[in-house]
């Protein structure tokens, strides 16, 4: 059976969920070889084996930390050359985008990115896109090369599928570019204990309705009464009351959770574009006439500020 | 001393309005107004103030790929301060992909000459954010992408990186390639000067066969990828809209149960 490279997703050897799914999807192709790169790339080896990594290919050196982009992108050169895989699958994330872009360059394949399923095709894996904010659906392949392609998170469901596993090293030799973008400072962001923004099952989000980085609290209060995580629209980003990190949107995340809640969002084309494949869609917002209400499954016209708290207080007294 | 900036910027349908494919399953280009992408707006204004703020003798040539009308969005960038403009057009190039793009503006940036290519984030339309990390590959030159904040100094950039885990500063000696972010800084309006000065700015038009490519390296037929379908998504479905009077938390609590969610 065809192998499968899949780019591992990781902080320290804690693998991100997205990878996982990536392995559900590269069963449908082939056998699936994990590669991993960096400090604690080793420790990856446990659960990707548990989801159906037949090997996983490590190699960690200080350029991975050191170095923009092009370190990794050599590492999985070396790999594809390793390996002559069916395909080579990477997670959306703007760096992976990077990574896979300068990868089909380099091995003379095509690229497709951004896909929200795969499956397996007579001739090469067929991939669906959600275009033009999500109000198309394509179905593409690549045609030239090994197809690389970039899957964005939540389009598959972690699979248990426990397979060898076996640990090798990857042998790397850097090229001259590898060095070229040198990362001279770095500050981790602090960790607000809530889910991660695109890999949560529930997102609760706040606009420019939420008038103010104070009343953010209200929807922070609301986001935990239900284990979500928090969003927030341009606007809201914008004028300063809650970080770019978490915007939803064109320019921001997407996000395709079970439950999406926006909260004083207008709901204009470029946030839709972030989370209009949400399963379920909730709205409050005081204007009968907003868009957002044309999305949803279920909203309320009125106030936030008397309809979040009370919602919240509901849910806390039914949680009991 | 001299700087020389290319620009690349895309001239993409009106995200607000009605979006589709054409018959080959192509970007309709036809049927919806067309614009300078917004996100390529940031990369404009990053390097005029790149510009403003050095001693360097700095030209700014901003480039695109695309058809007749692209040539709007390269007056917009004029107008906005930037030198001068190179419009890369050829009937080959129909539904060329980002691959085939990248290859057609990094011969285009060598044939112009460069110190730092500044792009946006991604386009509005393909929204694949690919090509810049594509044109450093091609081009042999660092990659400094996605910054929120640049600077150039002494043949040295350095921006902001905000990525999910970390901040990360990051630092390249020139030539590079940067993009930027939305996060960059507000885009400036044209002046009324600006848009008259524009009108006598050069703009030089640039066909496959001055850059030295191949029809058979562009162009929809040679394309890496291909669009098999493009289905419109069906609507959603019209949901219950209450009007609240003093219930509507509780109303949206009841709903939320229904489906499980609490
Ligand atoms: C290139 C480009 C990229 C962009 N990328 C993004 C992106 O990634 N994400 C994004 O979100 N936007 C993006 N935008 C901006 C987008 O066009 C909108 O401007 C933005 O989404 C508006 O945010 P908003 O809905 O919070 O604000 P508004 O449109 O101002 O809406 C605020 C809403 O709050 C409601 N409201 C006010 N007070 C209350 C109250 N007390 N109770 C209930 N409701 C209330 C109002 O009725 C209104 O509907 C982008 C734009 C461009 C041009």
């Amino acid at each position: 059976m065809a192998e499968v490279l899949v780019y591992v997703d990781h902080v320290d050897g804690a693998v991100r969920k997205p990878t996982l799914e990536l392995l559900t999807l590269a069963r449908r192709i082939g056998e699936p070889v994990a590669v991993a790169l960096g400090g604690g790339a080793a420790d990856t080896a446990g659960v990707l084996a548990e989801h159906g990594a037949v090997k996983v290919l490590t190699h960690d050196a200080s350029e991975y930390a050191e170095y923009l982009v092009v370190p990794k992108v050599d590492a999985l050169q070396a790999a594809v050359e390793a390996v002559s895989p069916a395909a080579v699958l990477v997670s959306s994330s703007t760096e992976g985008k990077e990574i896979a872009a300068r990868l089909a360059l380099r091995i003379g394949s095509g690229i497709i990115t951004d896909a929200v399923d795969l499956e397996a095709g007579d001739e090469g894996p067929v991939a669906t896109q959600s275009v033009f904010a999500a109000s198309y659906s394509t179905k593409s392949r690549v045609t030239k090369g090994t197809p690389v392609i970039t899957v964005k998170p939540n389009s598959a469901a972690v699979e248990p599928a426990p397979a060898a596993g076996a640990v090798e090293q990857l042998s790397v030799s850097f090229s001259e570019q590898a060095t070229g973008t040198r990362i001279t400072g770095r500050t981790a962001r602090e960790s607000t204990g809530r889910p991660e923004l695109t890999e949560a099952a529930i997102v609760v989000s706040g606009g420019r309705g939420v008038n103010g980085a104070e009343n953010f609290a209200l929807i922070e209060a609301l986001a935990d009464s239900l284990g979500a995580a928090v969003g927030a629209s341009r606007a809201a980003v914008d004028a300063g009351w809650y970080p770019h990190t978490q915007q939803v949107g064109q320019t921001g995340k997407s996000v395709s959770p079970q439950l999406y809640i926006a909260n004083g969002i207008s709901g204009a084309i470029q946030h839709r574009a972030g989370m209009q494949t949400s399963k379920t869609i909730v709205a409050v917002n005081k204007d009968a006439e907003a868009p957002i209400f044309d999305l949803v499954d279920y909203g309320v016209v009125g106030d936030l500020f008397e309809v979040v708290p009370q919602l919240t207080e509901e849910i806390k007294t039914r949680k009991g | 001393m001299s700087l020389r900036i290319v620009v690349t910027v895309k001239y993409v349908p009106d995200a607000t309005g009605d979006r589709h494919f054409a018959e080959d399953l192509t970007v309709d280009r036809d049927d919806v107004d067309g614009l300078l992408s917004e996100l390529d707006e940031y990369a404009v204004e990053q390097a005029l103030q790149i510009s403003e703020n050095s001693d360097d003798d700095v030209e700014i040539t901003v480039l695109t790929v695309g058809p007749e009308d692209a040539k709007d969005a390269l007056r917009k960038a004029l107008s906005m301060g930037a030198d001068k403009a190179v419009h890369i057009e050829d009937d080959d190039l129909h539904g060329t992909d980002a691959i085939g793009t990248s290859l057609v503006l990094a011969k285009a940036i060598e044939k112009a000459g460069y110190d730092l290519v500044i792009s946006g984030m991604s386009s509005t339309d393909g929204s694949m954010g690919v090509v810049p990390a594509l044109l450093a590959e091609r081009l042999g030159v660092p990659q400094v992408t996605l910054l929120s904040e640049v600077s150039v100094e002494d043949g040295t950039v350095k921006g902001r990186r905000d990525g999910d885990a970390a901040s990360e500063q990051l630092e390249a000696a020139l030539p590079a390639v940067v993009s930027v972010t939305d996060q960059s800084g507000e885009a400036r309006y044209p002046s009324f000067k600006g848009i008259m000065a524009a009108k006598k700015k050069p703009v030089q038009s640039w066909d496959l066969s001055d850059l030295d490519i191949d029809a058979d390296e562009v162009g929809l037929e040679n394309a890496w990828t291909k669009v098999d379908s493009a289905a419109e998504r069906p609507a959603r479905t019209a949901g219950t809209i209450v009007k609240d009077e003093g219930e509507g938390g509780r109303q949206l609590a009841e709903f939320l149960a229904s489906q499980k969610f609490i």
